[in-house]
């Protein structure tokens, strides 16, 4: 067997163009998502019990089914239904909604870690919702929900090797495209598992240097 | 859509319990190798149980796959593509509970080997008589959430050609021009099969003994 992985590096500005799609889908397929999963959260907590149920249903069915039953339905489902997306799209857009599903979950859960006490302090300070959330949830949620958001985040940019699947031409598709043209599909295997392997550990240690960072707003828990 | 199309659906849901189930039982009883390498300190073995943790949780399952089907033949092994998708999700999973029996084994109050050693346990006895049945009961949950998650990346087998669920459901959307449908009704059937295992998960951890270690 013949291993050369030179063939596979001489397509570099490629793979790099690859790389350059899969992180910015990644980044804002996981900003959106945290977005729409806070807010998913924060309508489940204020918006009363209808409200609560009519998004529990769909985050669970989200929760539920495999990401590539999700994206099949929103790419290939999507024309009959008058929803004809581009590839990217589809796939930002399907990115966005799974992973808001798992992040409401994780908002959900720090919501409910906050002692009532602290709300109704701020209650009583004359404190308006807005500002509620904004100077005493969200800094007593931080340190509990952002473990497992990083941890989300990184297996959203695992996922994004899905979206191949759909012909977002992504560093999966990139790299077996050129595996095929060189009739090197080993090496760029290989090549493609390196890349995923070392933006992984990278994106692993940026959210405990996060981590760290939000340390500072620990207080002594009674 | 037709019961016709329903039912071949149904069927194919057959493979996908078989696929994840064989998976994370085979995986478990790497896992508890893995943790056994890990547990003897020797640090050959724990760099080994090191990278391959990281690798396997590293990539995505789909280069996993993809990676396993191009290797096999090249390294002069030839298997079927059940096989083959069989050890990719089994490894995958392997990663993923060795690092959930870490919590387990390390929750073991040491006061129990120092007992075992006592009374004459071999380490091997110790380890498979009371720091594995430990470390199981306590990460059980985690064991239940790892069957779903395989049960959805199962999904993933498709792409390398076993007929399962969504293989099937890609297929029946090509030849009828229902996607929607036939999308969506083997999504419900991924949530039935999620929801039952969560129901037998939640029933089981009631039976289940407990072990007189506290909770942390």
């Amino acid at each position: 067997m013949k291993f050369d992985i030179g063939v596979i590096l001489a397509s570099g500005h490629e793979i790099l163009s690859g790389l350059a799609l899969t992180v910015l889908i990644w980044i804002a397929g996981s900003a959106l998502g945290l977005g729409l999963g806070f807010i998913v959260a924060t309508l489940r907590r204020y918006g009363g019990p209808l409200v609560n149920l009519g998004l529990a249903i769909p985050v669970e069915i989200l929760r539920g089914t495999p990401f590539l039953v999700q994206i099949f339905l929103l790419y290939f489902g999507g024309p009959f239904i008058g929803l004809s997306l581009d590839p990217i799209p589809a796939g930002l857009l399907g990115l966005t909604v799974y992973g808001a599903a798992y992040y409401s979950e994780i908002f959900r859960a720090g919501y409910q870690s906050v002692p009532e006490g602290h709300v109704e302090a701020a209650d009583c300070l004359g404190f308006g919702r807005i500002q509620t959330i904004r100077h005493v949830l969200l800094p007593e949620m931080a340190l509990i929900v952002l473990p497992p958001a990083v941890n989300m985040t990184v297996i959203l940019l695992k996922e994004t090797a899905l979206l191949s699947l759909i012909t977002v031409p992504e560093l999966t598709l990139t790299v077996q495209a050129i595996g095929s043209q060189k009739y090197a599909f080993l090496e760029s295997l290989f090549v493609l598992a390196l890349v995923y392997w070392a933006l992984v550990e990278i994106a692993g240690q940026l959210g405990r240097l996060a981590e760290g960072y939000f340390s500072r707003y620990r207080t002594a828990r009674t | 859509m037709s019961w016709k199309l329903f039912s071949l659906l149904l069927q194919a849901s057959g493979m996908t319990i078989l696929v994840s189930a064989f998976a994370i039982v085979a995986g478990l009883i790497i896992a508890i190798a893995l943790s056994a390498l890990r547990l003897s300190g020797n640090r050959l073995a724990l760099g080994f149980v090191a990278v391959f943790v990281s690798f396997f949780r590293g990539v995505p399952l789909l280069v996993q796959l993809l990676l396993l089907f191009n290797l096999l033949p090249a390294l002069g092994i030839s298997l079927s593509s059940l096989s083959t998708a069989l050890i990719g999700l089994t490894l995958c999973t392997a990663a993923y509970q060795t690092e959930n029996l870490r919590g387990g084994f390390a929750a073991v109050p040491p006061g129990l080997i120092e007992s075992a050693d006592m009374l004459g346990f071999t380490p091997v006895q110790s380890f498979l008589r009371i720091k594995v049945p430990i470390a199981l009961r306590l990460t059980f949950p985690t064991l239940i959430s790892e069957a779903i998650l395989i049960l959805k990346a199962s999904s993933l087998v498709s792409v390398v050609g076993v007929i399962e669920l969504t293989k099937m459901a890609s297929n029946l959307a090509a030849s009828t021009f229902m996607p929607v449908e036939l999308y969506a009704a083997a999504g419900l059937i991924y949530l039935a099969i999620n929801q039952v295992v969560t129901l037998i998960g939640r029933f089981a951890e009631g039976r289940l003994p407990g072990t007189g270690v506290p909770a942390r």
